[in-house]
């Protein structure tokens, strides 16, 4: 008898630890099966047939999207399509994560964005896993500016990524500083000042100088003007073969000479970008200009908060330029990709592209939107009032179209944060400074 | 099997009582006897098997999970330095030998990290430790609230890193930083934290010696309390002063333990990452890679520069540099019971 109790308390443990494990297997199996259904609630019980369907869109930082509420709209006008968003701070995080999860054909969005300083490799490279937008429904070619749809194009003539928003640069100024250092502060005479050529912007950065209130400087770091010099030329790291040339380009040499000469001269505030130093110096009023961005405006208004408040303007830059932007991507490994791809189509839509301009200030890539009056008539309160439409339209029409490589970021970067920055901060010289940067990029380059 | 037969054995001499007691009834209690003493083998053949493997079944988990996300990546990785492999297309792998190897000889990149991680690790390791040792031996007195001064001890290691390390970078700054504030009232000029490479290397250790003194303290303290009081009253009653005392009754009792977490710190030095990859924002670890430990150097070419091949070696260099550091700790250790015995 006592046998029998336990054979049968054996059991009953055995099936416990079966139905527990079982229960376990069977959730993680929901969770993927569920998916489809929705969080939404409505999806309970017996969707069995035609549920909702759920759009996963992953970006990196604060993409913007969301927070115009793009995805809401897009909701309401297609009740039975849900879009969840999932976001990895860092870019440099984000797209490493975004090539294996392509190379393995798992645990990807329906939607992806991916970085201009990435979009040549992944067009390059990444080409066959991704869908063919060019020819999905709701997309005009006619709409975006050409050389945005080029680097959406890959070499089989499938544009693969459609662009969201584009980086066209103006100068940014403190009217409050300019005014002490007996420069003009109205922005179409300060844009006059370095019109056409990068050297004159050095020039008046000299003339601040002499003059300059104590403790601040005329730019925030050599590494911004070297990124603004290089982005105004359509030839900077690669050339029309995809080789690389950025010991020799034009553009890169007149930056670096423009950008050294910031530092030689003490016109710098020696600070890194997108550091906590940086951060601070905006509303303290550490430096009176930094090319700016159209999507830079809303980070100097959080860092500068009300300290700040009336004493930035924005002029025109010497040279249209264009510093960074996005592009949405949809993999083939998705399961929903049609539905993906029509929300991909409508998201960077004249009309939604003007949306993010309004609400977030990323500069469309669509210049049927410059026509729209939310872009047109755009002012910036924080700005007094500057017609930022209208100033970045011209930059972003002027800009060159800008010849991409799979390497541009690590080029970039090792320019900027290991030789310009040894230039600026260490006081290395020029020269030094540039071996420096060459080293760490043909240890980068070399496979 | 054996040993089964063996406990079989007596079951005759078991199953002969009942006929004693009454022949007529002797079959059916036989057949029963016989199937009640077949279930008893059964169950002491289950009871033993169960002894036998189920220590294995229990240790299975850690095993499986070790192969899956140790061992499997660790022979993966060994296979991916072979070849040419970028993160764009890892499916694609081209063979080239030993190259990935031999070239971290002449590269300069992978020494400078080598000497960066020696040398931070270092002076993070050894104040570090001294510190611990003596914190823990003022906890161990007895004092008020001695709960609180070891919880508080131990906060820091339960701080996550990127907490801690975006705190030190502010006050580490170099324009508006509190450090170089706290300087400046004593006279001394801003310092740039982030540009010099003893300053920079100095401030990623403050990093990890303001994490790990805790813990290690914590440590120590532990091992203190294990040592016998008796020990200290005969030391004390041979006029043996505090210090003596901690000189000739507490350090040696401590020895294995200082020898665990030197180990212990030695790995995590040579694995220093996510400081100092937060103190300075990306994988260059500085201008001049000033702080650039293998670690992030590893992650810079796998991750940034997308070369998994290169990225590979690095970390087999990285695993076959702790392998050796581990035979050299093993050694002094040895060299240090011997002593111990002969003295």
């Amino acid at each position: 008898m006592r046998f029998r109790t336990r054979t049968s308390r054996q059991a009953v443990v055995l099936a416990a630890v079966a139905a527990l494990g079982a229960g376990l297997l069977a959730g993680c199996a929901e969770d993927k099966s569920d998916e489809p259904g929705g969080s939404s609630g409505g999806g309970e019980g017996g969707d069995g047939g035609k549920g909702k369907t759920t759009l996963t869109v992953g970006v990196f930082g604060t993409f913007g999207l969301k927070e115009a509420g793009l995805y809401d709209a897009y909701m309401k006008a297609n009740p039975d399509v849900v879009i969840k968003q999932t976001s990895i701070e860092r870019n440099e995080n984000y797209y490493p994560q975004l090539l294996t999860h392509l190379g393995s054909g798992s645990g990807l969005a329906d939607i992806q964005a991916v970085e201009v300083n990435n979009i040549a490799e992944v067009t390059a490279t990444q080409a066959d896993k991704l869908v063919d937008l060019g020819k999905a429904p709701g997309v005009d070619k006619d709409n975006f500016l050409d050389w945005k749809w080029q680097q959406g194009t890959a070499q089989n003539g499938s544009t693969i990524a459609l662009g969201t928003d584009v980086g066209p640069q103006g100068i940014c100024y403190r009217k409050d500083l300019f005014e002490k250092a007996g420069l003009p502060t109205d922005r179409d005479e300060v844009g006059k000042l370095w019109a056409g050529d990068w050297k004159k912007y050095l020039d008046v950065g000299k003339q601040y100088k002499a003059k300059a209130p104590k403790d601040s400087a005329f730019v925030d770091g050599a590494g911004g003007v070297m990124a603004a010099v290089t982005g105004s030329y359509e030839e900077r790291f690669y050339d029309k073969d995809g080789k690389v040339v950025y010991k020799e380009s034009a553009a890169v040499k007149e930056a670096w000479d423009v950008a050294s000469a910031f530092a030689t001269e003490g016109l710098t505030a020696k600070l890194q970008q997108f550091k906590p130093s940086w951060d601070q110096a905006f509303s303290n009023g550490r430096f009176a200009t930094i090319s700016c961005p159209a999507w830079m405006l809303g980070y100097i208004k959080e860092k500068g908060g009300d300290k700040a408040e009336g004493k930035w303007d924005v002029a025109q830059a010497p040279k249209p330029s264009n510093w960074g932007g996005s592009f949405l991507v949809v993999p083939k490994a998705g399961k929903n990709t049609e539905e993906a791809a029509k929300l991909a189509a409508w998201l960077t839509a004249p009309e939604q592209q003007a949306v993010l301009f309004e609400e977030r200030g990323s500069f469309p890539s669509s210049t049927a939107a410059y026509d729209l009056p939310a872009v047109k008539d755009a002012k910036n309160p924080y700005f007094e009032g500057a017609p930022i439409g209208e100033i970045f339209a011209k930059a972003a029409e002027g800009a060159p179209v800008q010849i991409l490589g799979p390497k541009d970021l690590i080029i970039a970067q090792n320019l900027a944060d290991v030789g310009m920055l040894q230039v600026d901060q260490k006081g290395k010289s020029p020269d030094e400074g540039w071996k420096a940067a060459v080293k760490s990029i043909d240890n980068a380059l070399d496979e | 099997m054996a040993r089964e037969t063996k406990t079989a054995a007596p079951s005759p001499g078991e199953g002969a009582a009942p006929p004693a007691q009454g022949p007529g009834a002797q079959d059916p209690g036989a057949a029963g006897q016989r199937r009640e003493q077949r279930r008893r083998d059964r169950r002491s053949r289950r009871y033993r098997r169960d002894v036998k493997w189920s220590p294995y079944a229990y240790v299975a988990p850690f095993f499986l999970f070790f192969a899956a996300f140790g061992l499997f990546p660790l022979l993966y990785t060994g296979w991916a330095a072979l070849h040419r492999v970028s993160l764009t297309d890892p499916n694609s792998m081209e063979f080239v030998g030993l190259h990935n190897f031999t070239r971290l000889w002449s590269d300069e990149f992978f020494w400078n990290a080598l000497q960066n991680t020696v040398t931070i690790g270092l002076i993070s390791t050894v104040p570090q430790l001294l510190m611990a040792l003596g914190l823990a031996h003022l906890l161990n007195y007895k004092l008020r609230g001695s709960m609180f001064f070891r919880v508080v001890a131990l906060t820091p290691y339960a701080t996550s890193v990127a907490a801690a390390t975006l705190v030190f970078v502010l006050l580490y700054g170099r324009d508006y930083g509190m450090i170089n504030w706290a300087l400046g009232t004593v006279g001394i000029d801003n310092i740039d934290w982030h540009n010099g490479t003893w300053t920079s290397q100095f401030a990623v250790s403050s990093i990890v010696i303001w994490r790990w003194t805790g813990y290690n303290t914590l440590i120590y303290l532990a091992a203190m309390q294990a040592i016998p009081n008796d020990l200290y009253e005969s030391a004390a009653l041979d006029g043996a002063s505090r210090w003596q005392q901690f000189l000739h009754v507490t350090l040696p009792a401590l020895r294995p333990t200082i020898l665990f977490t030197c180990v212990v710190s030695t790995i995590g030095a040579m694995q220093l990452f996510g400081e100092p990859l937060l103190f300075g924002g990306s994988a260059t670890g500085g201008p001049e890679h000033e702080y650039q430990t293998l670690g992030l150097y590893l992650y810079e070419q796998g991750w940034v520069n997308l070369h998994l091949g290169r990225a590979s070696a690095i970390a087999w260099a990285m695993f076959l540099l702790l392998v050796l550091v581990a035979l050299v700790n093993w050694l002094i250790a040895r060299r240090l019971t011997k002593s111990e015995g002969g003295a």
